[in-house]
């Protein structure tokens, strides 16, 4: 190994600038992979940001309309959830798949008058599974629980930058703990405060089910029903799940058990696996730019391998003269060539890794205002461990293609060729 | 015999077929100091080649050692050259970015030999030759006799049976011709070693003990030498 390495020392030093120069372009290639993937991974992150506090096995179900005529009734017929269909969701029909059944309701428009101040919000009845499913987090107090559910307690859990719009003042939200707000002339007891993503006003308050039905509603009517479920891993599996939920709650409401428009179910899970389809396609189309970027600094080292051999052939020549086998030449050459990638290779990629950094403290941490929502551009733009190791992995593929016909060409270089004079 | 050449037929084809040897028989014995001598395009430099496995030939029988030497595979014929057989080139063919040490240690790392063993190899063989003080120069600083001796220590570090020459004095004036040629001769004495020169020179011919001529591709006169007739290196015999 150390002579092998002698070996590409002493041949790169007579040639420094040559290799220094093409070495650059295989940098620059490894250098625009990792930029480019760390682009593309803030791209994903800061798109996935929403989504990855929720529990990913669940479905959320809506009513709809008919699409059919069915049982003597027309299309276009709207076919409500109702707290039946919560039942048999969390009947013994389905409890080999699903595990836990929440259900809210809300009618959006909502006051809470606070002294003279008169707020928007929206009251949303739900259960306490709600917590887990849409992973609210918890900042101060607790979340709605089954004796709340049970004793219809008129209680409240509040956004954090609603706390701080009543208790007025950045970071006070704590101080609402305990205290009576009152909306649509009802009086509840703030219990728990959620954290909101501070993206938007978050004006959302959320009272136990049963509370919510007994002051607001005089009917069965649910929004919207979300169970988690467990068992279905593949799209097949889910879609088969997904249309027997479909006959048996549509049949319940007199809709036809195959039409689509009565009941909108949306699968997390699925939609998962589609997100996580696409960011795989987008990871393997940022991988496929990068290499062709990369090819040309590998044309590049193959190049200077070739001008390398042919200023060498009268020394290889010699070489084989004195007892060099083809192999032995063939290894000179390769080596050097993965050399040259694999070092200018981690060279960029360092690059590439601190780029990712500046990319990250610049605009990954600013965001921007779209729809009124501020959004960022780019989350967390940078690469793991994974890829880097990857990227070497390519380099040294790289540099063994680049080596490839040079060091054929080497070997194939005839010992007489230490005869033919004015060289050495 | 060391070498043993039957009927050796050498045909160059580079657009109109050249006929270079035409039927070889030679003989070289263990410990022998031969000098092939010819005009150039007498067909010495091929012969030399075919001796030293650099080139195939056409037809006949090359035995070596007792091997017959045909159609080897390039890593046989790798292993032969590094084992058997020392060159020494009229140009020296030393590789210009290695130190004298690391030219002469080549050979032993092409057997595998270990770092500080052929290191160790190829001072003590430096010394021999009066070189230890020059080991860690590069050849460009050194002269030609020098260089020369530094070839000589490279052919001569794997222990090989023959030493091929190849106008081993081409290149230097006749004062260093001498001491090469001397050092050539003390070599066959001491060591043993079958030293086969091939020069157009006849003085450098007359150092050996055997001098083959050879001629359009044939062997002409095999003379015997022992007696040294011809003064070395005088002017009218170097031309």
């Amino acid at each position: 190994m150390h002579d092998l390495f002698t070996e590409i020392w002493s041949s790169v030093r007579r040639n420094k600038l040559r290799t220094i120069l093409t070495g650059l372009a295989v940098s620059w290639g490894i250098f625009i992979i990792i930029l480019l993937l760390g682009a593309g991974n803030g791209l994903m992150n800061a798109f996935m940001k929403q989504s990855h506090d929720f529990a990913t096995n669940t479905m959320e179900l809506y009513g709809g309309l008919t699409t059919k005529p069915y049982d003597g009734l027309q299309q276009g017929r709207w076919v409500p959830l109702t707290e039946q269909d919560v039942k048999i969701l969390q009947g013994p029909l389905f409890s080999d798949h699903i595990d836990e059944v929440s259900a809210s309701v809300a009618d959006g428009n909502n006051k809470l008058i606070e002294g003279t101040r008169t707020y928007t919000v929206t009251l949303y009845g739900v259960y306490p599974a709600n917590k887990d499913m849409n992973g609210e987090k918890i900042l101060a107090g607790r979340y709605i629980n089954e004796n709340d559910l049970n004793e219809r307690r008129k209680v409240a859990v509040i956004s954090d930058v609603q706390a701080e719009d009543l208790m007025g003042g950045r970071d006070n939200y704590k101080a609402i703990l305990g205290r009576a707000i009152t909306v649509d002339d009802q009086v509840f007891t703030v219990v728990g405060v959620r954290r909101s993503d501070r993206q938007w006003r978050d004006t959302r308050i959320h009272v136990p089910f049963s509370t919510y039905k007994l002051i607001f509603a005089y009917d069965d009517l649910v929004n919207k029903i979300t169970f988690t479920f467990h068992g279905l891993r593949t799209q097949k599996e889910n879609e088969a799940f997904e249309k027997r939920v479909r006959a048996v709650l549509n049949r319940a409401h007199r809709a036809a058990p195959d039409d689509e428009g009565a009941l909108y179910v949306w699968n997390r899970f699925t939609q998962n696996m589609q997100m996580n389809r696409g960011t795989d396609i987008l990871t393997k189309a940022l991988w496929v730019v990068g290499i062709f970027t990369l090819l040309g600094g590998i044309v590049g080292v193959s190049n200077i391998m070739l001008i390398t051999v042919k200023e060498r052939t009268h020394e290889f020549g010699i070489r084989k003269a004195i007892g060099a086998k083809p192999k032995d030449i063939t290894k000179l050459i390769l080596a050097e060539s993965i050399t040259i990638t694999a070092l200018f290779g981690i060279f960029g990629m360092l690059l590439g890794l601190g780029a990712c950094e500046v990319m990250n403290a610049t605009i990954g941490s600013t965001s921007m205002d779209i729809f009124g929502e501020s959004v960022k551009l780019l989350d967390n733009p940078r690469v793991g461990w994974g890829v880097a190791i990857e990227a070497t992995i390519v380099l040294i593929v790289a540099g063994t293609i680049a080596g490839l016909s040079p060091a054929t060409k080497a070997a194939k270089v005839r010992p007489i060729e230490a005869l033919r004079e004015g060289k050495g | 015999m060391l070498i043993e050449l039957k009927g050796i037929h050498k045909t160059y084809d580079n657009g109109q077929p050249l006929h270079v040897l035409k039927g070889i028989d030679l003989s070289i014995d263990n410990g022998e100091f031969v000098s092939i001598m010819g005009s150039s395009g007498s067909g010495k430099s091929t012969l030399l080649n075919i001796l030293g496995i650099l080139d195939n030939y056409d037809e006949g029988e090359y035995h070596l050692d007792g091997h017959l030497i045909k159609g080897l595979k390039e890593r046989e014929a790798a292993d032969y050259r590094n084992r058997t057989i020392g060159f020494v080139f009229q140009s020296f063919n030393l590789i210009p970015f290695k130190t004298a040490v690391e030219n002469v240690e080549l050979p032993l790392f092409y057997q595998g030999v270990s770092r500080t063993k052929r290191r160790e190899a190829a001072m003590q063989l430096l010394d021999k030759l009066g070189l230890a003080n020059w080991a860690k120069h590069y050849p460009n600083e050194m002269s030609g006799g020098q260089k020369q001796r530094v070839a000589i220590a490279r052919a001569l570090i794997t222990h090989p049976r023959i030493i091929l020459a190849d106008e081993p004095t081409g290149a230097l004036d006749s004062k260093t011709s001498v001491e090469v040629m001397d050092l050539l001769g003390q070599l066959n004495r001491e060591e043993k070693v079958t030293i086969i020169v091939v020069t157009h020179e006849s003085g450098v011919a007359n150092c050996a003990n055997k001098i083959v001529h050879i001629k359009d591709g044939l062997i002409g006169e095999i003379e015997l030498n022992s007696q040294h007739h011809a003064s070395t290196f005088d002017k009218n015999n170097i031309k």
